[in-house]
């Protein structure tokens, strides 16, 4: 079933990147090269990858510690990336933010935080802003099941409604917080009914498919670039690794690999590999090896930053 | 004063002054703006802020929920994405409800991404004191701010400093919180009408006005400042010469001109408009005492009982330092074998009603 080979061929080349990318850190991981905790999103990827394909380069993402995909998808460089986990100068925030706090200000990435709901409303600022600049540009704001428990994703909502801002909420729902699952967490599941009430259309796709994500966040963002204001997606997908490192973690009690078995069946990479012919999957594969390969290169061949580095920053000029 | 006139200087309440650096600021740069709970309402933040909103519309100048959390946050997207957001609170205390967004992403933003994004923004607050303000609407917590790098933290304290303070916190490409004090709102002082930015990390020192290097040194920490002022005024009585530093700005704090005074009194009284603990009066004792050259430096810390700030006002006033206690305080350290002195109590009820209109 082939759909629009250029688009399944730009979401499956981007969807295997980050799934190469990881987990070729995941292999790196236990060599101590990597000098940061990472959060990996191994099974999760597809949210990122389908809504920056429907951004343009001015428009504006933020998002979270669980963050290589978002930065990678939006446009930030492997490069940046692989050398802000070796700690080296090159890094995409030269060594000071490591896995957890990539940005890229070329590309719009507004960066990524660890205090979990924190950068909402920093990415409702920057809506707020480009509604004030008139600058067309519209935010994608990306968070966990997690997040919406914190009382400032409802403050944001409210306000990102109130002012009707051009803002995309995207909640990457897995299921579980480290490791306390939904029930522990959530008194009910209507997580969609609750962003409803303040007056944003909402959406939930709870198959992981990176082509209806695709379809319903380029209506949404047409949408709010159209001045309709605020909208939100639910977008559910299993995280198949630990919550922080390189390792599956199915032995340790709290979730069953039984759970994950259906999503490792829906398996984005592997359903959008299946639609190309194998003569051009090969072809992105290769390319996508070649990239990791030259990054890895260029992460293990960069300086460390200068010592007096530590200091710089503090305050802006 | 002729100077000052001749500059265009006029007197002028710090509550006025706080509204001409908005609506100055407001002309001067489109990316300003101003935003907080009740700043469009008819009273203006105590008329802070009163008028803006018929000047330069809802778009710049408006109201937001009761979300400080997000609302800071949301000052934070804006500053970074090319905006300069003046964030207003009508009281300290609620600053706690922004503690992460300050301390997590507004101080950290700038470094953690390695320069990549400025949060160019003001976060204006006001210590109340007097008539009831009590345990949650008299808080100084500035303490808590200045321990975080990447913050910068101002206190000026009367109308010629608040408002060129606040040109430069406006201008200035880091997060600024900007701590007002109520009892200042209607202090008044000569303030010239032109814009003007202060440096910031640049102390004011009242002079000890005997001729010589003073007695004893009171440093002053907003609204004590002017306590501090009146105390100088009471000390003149038991011939003791007092000379006042104001630090105005907290972070970057301008220790030379404390160091300096210190070193021609030998005697320093911090007087902090907080508690004690672990403080700013604590950080600049420290800094005093780990100087060689003022190592004949004796000091002595004022500040809030340590105590919640009860609402009556018999014991209100024993939870705050005062001109008298400022003074008896500074008398002991500087006349250590001097007869007992207490301040005439109807100077010191008029010391209360003293004003100090600089020029500063």
């Amino acid at each position: 079933m082939i759909r629009n080979s250029d688009l399944v061929e730009r979401l499956y080349r981007g969807l295997r990147l980050v799934r190469r990318a990881e987990e070729r850190v995941a292999e790196i991981y236990p060599s101590d090269k990597i000098k940061s905790p990472v959060h990996l999103s191994i099974g999760q990827e597809a949210a990122s990858v389908a809504v920056c394909d429907v951004l343009g380069p001015d428009d504006i993402v933020g998002g979270t510690y669980r963050g290589h995909a978002l930065y990678l998808a939006k446009g930030g460089t492997l490069r940046g990336m692989l050398a802000e986990m070796y700690g080296k100068a090159t890094g995409a925030a030269g060594g000071k933010g490591g896995s957890m706090h990539l940005v890229s200000a070329e590309h719009n990435v507004l960066g990524a935080t660890a205090v979990v709901g924190t950068n909402i409303p920093i990415a409702v600022g920057a809506a707020l802003s480009a509604k004030m600049r008139r600058s067309g540009q519209v935010v994608a704001c990306f968070f966990g099941d997690g997040a919406s428990e914190e009382g400032v994703f409802a403050e944001s909502l409210n306000f990102a409604a109130l002012k009707n801002l051009p803002i995309l909420f995207v909640c990457e729902n897995n299921f579980y917080a480290i490791h306390e699952p939904l029930d522990k967490r959530w008194a009910t599941r209507r997580l969609c009914e609750r962003v409803a009430t303040y007056g944003i259309p909402t959406h939930l796709i709870d198959n992981d498919d990176v082509l209806a994500m695709h379809d319903a966040s380029k209506a949404a963002v047409e949408r709010i670039r159209a001045g309709g204001g605020p909208e939100f997606i639910e977008y559910h997908a299993y995280r198949l690794r630990e919550h922080v490192g390189p390792n599956e973690d199915f032995s340790a009690g709290y979730r069953t690999d039984t759970e994950a078995e259906p999503w490792r069946a829906l398996d984005q990479v592997t359903v959008l590999a299946a639609m190309l012919d194998d003569k051009r999957r090969a072809e992105i594969d290769a390319d996508v090896e070649a990239e990791i390969a030259e990054a890895e290169k260029f992460a293990e061949e960069s300086q460390p930053p200068a010592l007096e580095e530590l200091h710089r920053h503090v305050y802006a000029d | 004063m002729s100077t000052q006139t001749e500059q265009g200087g006029r007197i002028l309440t710090y509550v006025d002054a706080i509204r001409e650096a908005l609506t100055q600021e407001m002309e001067a740069d489109e990316s300003v703006f101003v935003f907080g709970l009740d700043v469009d309402d008819h009273k203006g933040i105590q008329g802070s802020t009163k008028g803006l909103v018929e000047k330069f519309g809802p778009e710049r100048v408006f109201t937001t929920p009761l979300s400080e959390d997000a609302m800071t946050g949301a000052a934070i997207g804006a500053a970074m994405t090319g905006m300069r957001p003046v964030h207003v609170h009508i009281r300290m205390d609620f600053l706690m409800l922004a503690m992460n967004q300050l301390v997590n992403m507004a101080a950290k933003t700038h470094y953690m991404y390695a320069g990549a994004y400025k949060v160019p923004m003001v976060v204006r607050s006001m210590i109340g004191k007097s008539w009831g303000q009590g345990a949650q609407h008299s808080q100084g917590l500035h303490s808590m701010f200045a321990h975080v790098p990447g913050l910068k933290v101002v206190a000026p304290a009367n109308a010629y400093d608040v408002k060129g303070c606040l040109i430069s916190a406006i201008r200035d490409n880091n997060p600024v919180i900007f701590m007002e004090h109520r009892l200042l709102y209607f202090t008044d002082a000569y303030v010239p009408e032109q814009s003007y930015a202060l440096p910031f990390g640049k102390a004011r020192t009242h002079g000890p006005g005997d001729g010589k290097g003073g007695d004893v040194t009171l440093v002053g920490v907003s609204n004590m400042v002017m306590e501090c002022l009146r105390a100088r005024e009471l000390l003149a009585d038991a011939g003791v010469a007092a000379e006042v530093i104001d630090p105005v700005t907290l972070v970057p704090l301008d220790f030379e001109s404390i160091a300096a005074s210190a070193k021609r009194t030998g005697k320093v009284v911090i007087v902090d408009n907080a508690w004690l603990n672990c403080g700013f009066s604590a950080e600049i004792a420290a800094r005093i005492a780990e100087r060689d050259d003022l190592r004949h430096v004796r000091i002595r810390r004022m500040g809030y009982a340590p105590t919640t700030c009860p609402t009556t006002p018999w014991l209100e006033k024993e939870f705050y330092p005062n001109p008298v206690t400022i003074a008896g305080e500074a008398y002991a350290l500087a006349r250590p074998d001097g007869a007992k002195w207490t301040p005439d109590p109807k100077h010191a009820e008029l010391a209360y009603q003293a004003k100090f209109r600089g020029p500063f």
